[in-house]
């Protein structure tokens, strides 16, 4: 076995300085009635070639966004990655590198993520992000029991306009902590302070909100914030498209208190659906509470800059049963992939991609609802995603549109029942003028 | 042109590595850009009738301004500031620092996984839902167990995901129970992960011989316990010999039994935990299984189940109709979604291909071989430092640095920053923290002879050192790109981040 080198005369001389005769005999302390007497039922040892023959059959039994015009985002979005994401942040010394637990030995970890960490607070507007979450849903989750936390009250307020899947997480990382999670209906496509300042009570620990929302709809931040804040509940905002901040205002400049987000559309790959980046930044007065590992930068003995985890008594590993979270692994690979992504489009090229994404979008939206019988479900602005009702049902929308290499958008009936005739549709850079003249030109063969 | 105060000719004689690297906020230049992004292709319009001004931001985000060498060089000299399993031996206790094979590296980045977006038809991605369908029923084989999530982004993920599990089948046999119970050598993310479910935490020492004492645990154990969270082989790297036992008593009050499977390398086709009776468990696909840690993540949480668990399952899972495989998600006892999607799909293609590439011999071997090596370090190290349980060990044991402390006013933690400059990753130390002084070490399989050899010679040097001139243990490290680094102040006056004055 290529991956186990001792020989057998290596063998026998470890046994024997182990003080053993057999390997069998290291293994004596495990009850015999359970161990293993004959070898497991799983397919036979494939050799290197095959096995890469075979991965690629599988591969190729899935038809992925290199072979399709993809109009479909709803949390996951497929933007351009420059080469140097996979050249850089995937070398081996950052792909199979241990947590930075030894910091002299492992200062670019560790400056990495305290890059990572700056350039998620520039995005934002936030004071502080931590080292990285699971995914954005699950940071999502985390957030909630964090302004539970901190403001002693025992309940969340969540938009029906939060992702889906975001609400069941949220729901279930609640559902043990005494939280209970409410939900508040969006009105044509957004949460309105209005509804929201009805809504939330003195037990309202956030209110917490997506934008741009599940239906692409960019959220009035600043009357949401003054609502929430009002009644002394938190705003927290989950960015399930981070390149939205290239353009848009970021949740910081509007009094969001915590920020969640999905880091995928940061150069991390599609990857059906994970591994994808949990995004966390909050305020400076909230940090002893945020949950997972945190770098930050200090001095080493003879005075030179360094990196170390810090304020690590908010952990696990320290205060167990008391910790701000569970959370030990998280996503760090991702982050230095979203630190190198970030750094490469650097300052003008997130806002070039982010207005190329509103542009292409705004462009296919006007010439969808320009066409007979498919109308503009909410008319508050977006940026590259877009919600139309259509005059076929959109789960045939995208089979027709398969037939033509298009992944369609999402049916949104999935999620939403009394939705039945509405498709999300989204637009990235990647889209082509020709490509979405091609998706409009088969809608309107449609019918 | 002025010249840097800082001495150019001595920065330059710093060899690879040691060569500070400035942030990357500072490289670069005001308005230099390092991508590439065609023009807009449709017609123009004004920005503000796409997008309101009131909605845009006014500043862009203060982002790093760098050409595409600088990015290449900034994070190539970072990388050089980092260790890593392909630079050399990690024996980090309880993290399974094996090789990570490239091939499944090459398998995982086709783009027919990787660029698969998660909502795809299931007509179009069957590979995807054929690997996942394969990959649980293998898992399930290798456990003894019923069925596999693979939702669950890590370990404690994977806790969290299984104690929500136990909550509710205790919930719909209408007995809600209040309390789950730890040995005091659990890793600590078991307490966490039970407290995130509501739960009471209730910790049982360990006896003489370094397993659970049975008869404390026996003491805890009421109808009110709805789970003992069992690390087995347990953090001081020993098989719990009264398993059984343990299991007949907490199945006696009906509580559940929970297996913490980061240590499973040790018991890989030796015997399987459903065997033992465990209800629940949870794998580390990044420790056992070879999906690289990425520096700290992803990883990969699995967790299996027995049957009368098997409704609570997160959804979907991932079932078979013939030559078709299907996401289901009408499951009515579920305990919802730990995250969206499906789970940390790159790193289950690459424990796929890891399962494959082994076949059930080749697992069983790593396993082998895994403990023998570790026995056989064990052996080498013995008479130099405190053994505070000594038996057979499985794929780590715990040595104590106590004898150091105590004669030469040395410490694990110097001891460990002096490994450094031997050129060895340091062992997990203070942990379990059952064990004073703890060192926690794992060489995994695969790791040669030779190495091993290097790494025991250089901790024999050093607990040489300790006594013989321990004041550069004491300050080590030495060869590192930094010396010991100010942890209190970083905690006191948390700098985390870059500002634009600072």
């Amino acid at each position: 076995m290529k991956y186990v080198p001792a020989t057998p005369a290596e063998r026998e001389r470890m046994l024997r300085e182990a003080g053993v005769r057999t390997v069998e005999d290291l293994f004596r302390d495990i009850p015999e009635e359970v161990r293993l007497t004959k070898p497991l039922g799983l397919p036979p040892a494939v050799p290197d070639p095959d096995l890469l023959t075979h991965m690629r059959r599988l591969a190729e039994r899935n038809i992925d966004c290199d072979h399709l015009a993809c109009f479909l985002g709803a949390g996951a979005y497929d933007h351009f990655v420059p080469s140097t994401v996979p050249h850089l942040a995937l070398k081996p010394e950052f792909l199979t590198a241990y947590t930075p637990y030894q910091a002299e030995l492992m200062q670019g970890e560790l400056q990495a993520t305290y890059e990572y960490q700056s350039m998620i607070c520039e995005l934002t507007g936030m004071d502080v992000a931590n080292a990285s979450m699971y995914d954005g849903a699950s940071a999502t989750g985390e957030a909630a029991s964090m302004a539970a936390d901190l403001t002693k009250r025992s309940e969340v307020l969540v938009s029906s306009a939060l992702h889906p899947e975001y609400r069941q997480v949220l729901q279930t990382y609640t559902s043990h902590l005494r939280i209970t999670v409410r939900e508040l209906p969006a009105r044509d496509g957004i949460t309105t302070a209005d509804a929201a300042r009805t809504a939330i009570t003195e037990e309202t620990a956030a209110l917490i909100v997506q934008s741009p929302n599940f239906f692409g709809c960019i959220e009035d931040g600043n009357a949401l914030a003054e609502a929430a804040h009002a009644k002394g509940a938190l705003l927290v905002v989950a960015i399930a498209e981070p390149l939205s901040l290239g353009l848009l205002r970021p949740p910081g400049a509007y009094g969001a208190d915590i920020v969640t987000g999905e880091g995928q559309p940061l150069g991390n790959a599609l990857n059906y659906g994970g591994p994808y980046l949990g995004i966390i930044a909050t305020k400076e007065t909230f940090v002893r509470r945020i949950p997972g590992r945190l770098v930050g930068k200090t001095a080493d003995t003879e005075g030179r800059p360094g990196y170390v985890l810090t304020l690590q008594t908010r952990e696990q590993h320290i205060r167990r049963a008391k910790a701000t979270s569970n959370i030990c692994t998280n996503e760090s690979l991702n982050a230095v992939i979203a630190a190198v992504y970030l750094s490469t489009l650097g300052k003008q090229g997130v806002a070039h991609v982010a207005e190329l994404c509103a542009r292409k979008a705004h462009y296919a939206r006007q010439r969808i609802a320009a066409l007979p019988g498919f109308q503009l479900a909410f008319a508050a602005p977006t940026f590259n995603e877009f919600v139309v009702r259509c005059p076929v049902p959109p789960a045939e929308i995208n089979r027709r549109l398969l037939e033509h290499g298009i992944l369609g958008g999402l049916a949104l009936e999935r999620f939403y029942p009394e939705l039945a005739d509405a498709w999300l549709v989204c637009v990235t850079e990647r889209r082509t003028k020709e490509e979405i003249d091609r998706l409009v030109g088969h809608l309107e063969a449609l019918q | 042109m002025s010249v840097p105060k800082t001495s150019i000719a001595a920065t330059r004689r710093l060899p690879r590595g040691k060569r500070p690297v400035p942030v990357i906020f500072e490289r670069g230049a005001k308005g230099r850009i390092g991508y590439s992004l065609p023009p807009s292709d449709v017609p123009d319009v004004p920005l503000d009738a796409i997008l309101p001004e009131a909605y845009r931001r006014r500043e862009p985000a203060g982002l790093p301004e760098v050409s595409e060498l600088d990015v290449v060089r900034h994070y190539t000299a970072l990388s050089h500031r980092n260790f890593s399993i392909d630079e050399g031996f990690y024996p980090l206790g309880s993290c399974t620092m094996k090789y990570n094979p490239k091939i499944n590296e090459d398998a995982a980045r086709q783009t027919g996984f990787a660029r698969l977006h998660p909502y795809t038809p299931e007509e179009l991605a069957q590979g995807a839902l054929q690997l996942l369908w394969e990959l649980e029923h293998d898992m399930a084989e290798i456990t003894g167990m019923d069925r596999v999530t693979f939702q669950p982004a890590a370990g404690a993920h994977g806790e969290l995901c299984a104690l929500l599990m136990i909550s509710k089948y205790f919930e719909e046999k209408g007995e809600p129970r209040t309390t789950v119970v730890v040995p005091d050598s659990a890793h600590g993310t078991n307490p966490a992960s039970a407290a995130m479910c509501g739960y009471k935490v209730v910790e049982v020492k360990s006896d003489r011989r370094g397993n659970i004492d049975l008869e404390a645990l026996k003491a805890v154990l009421t109808s009110d316990v709805a789970a003992l969270m069992f690390t087995n082989p347990n953090t001081l790297g020993l098989f719990e010999e009264q398993i059984l036992d343990v299991a007949r008593a907490v199945h006696n009050v009906g509580a559940q039994l929970y297996l913490d499977g980061a240590n499973f390398n040790a018991i890989l086709g030796i015997t399987r935990p459903g065997d033992q009776g465990f209800d629940v468990m949870h794998l580390n696909l990044h420790k056992t299984f070879t999906t690289p840690h990425g520096g700290g993540g992803p990883g990969a949480g699995a967790v299996g189940v027995r049957a009368h668990l098997v409704p609570y399952l997160p959804v979907p899972t991932v079932e078979r109709d013939g030559p078709r495989f299907t996401l289901d998600y009408d499951r009515p006892k579920t305990i919802g979604k730990m995250r969206a999607f499906y789970g940390n799909f790159g790193n289950l293609v690459r424990a796929y291909a890891y399962i494959r590439t082994m076949g059930a011999d080749g697992l069983r071997e790593a396993a082998e071989m895994a403990v023998l090596n570790a026995n056989y370090l064990l052996s080498r190290l013995r008479g130099a430092f405190d053994l505070p349980y000594d038996r057979v060990c499985k794929h780590e044991f715990v040595l104590s640095g106590r004898r150091q402390r105590d004669q030469h006013h040395v410490t694990t933690k110097d001891m460990a920053k002096r490994l450094l400059d031997y050129g060895f990753h340091a062992p997990t130390i203070y942990f379990p923290l059952i064990v004073e002084e703890a060192i926690m070490i794992e060489p995994t399989e695969t790791e040669s002879l030779k190495t091993l050899d290097e790494f025991a010679d250089a901790m024999l040097a050093i607990a040489r050192e300790a006594e013989t001139d321990p004041n550069i243990v004491r300050t080590a490290p030495h060869e590192t790109p930094v010396t010991r680094l100010d942890e209190v102040t970083a905690a006191r006056k948390p700098n985390l981040r870059w500002r634009p004055e600072s």
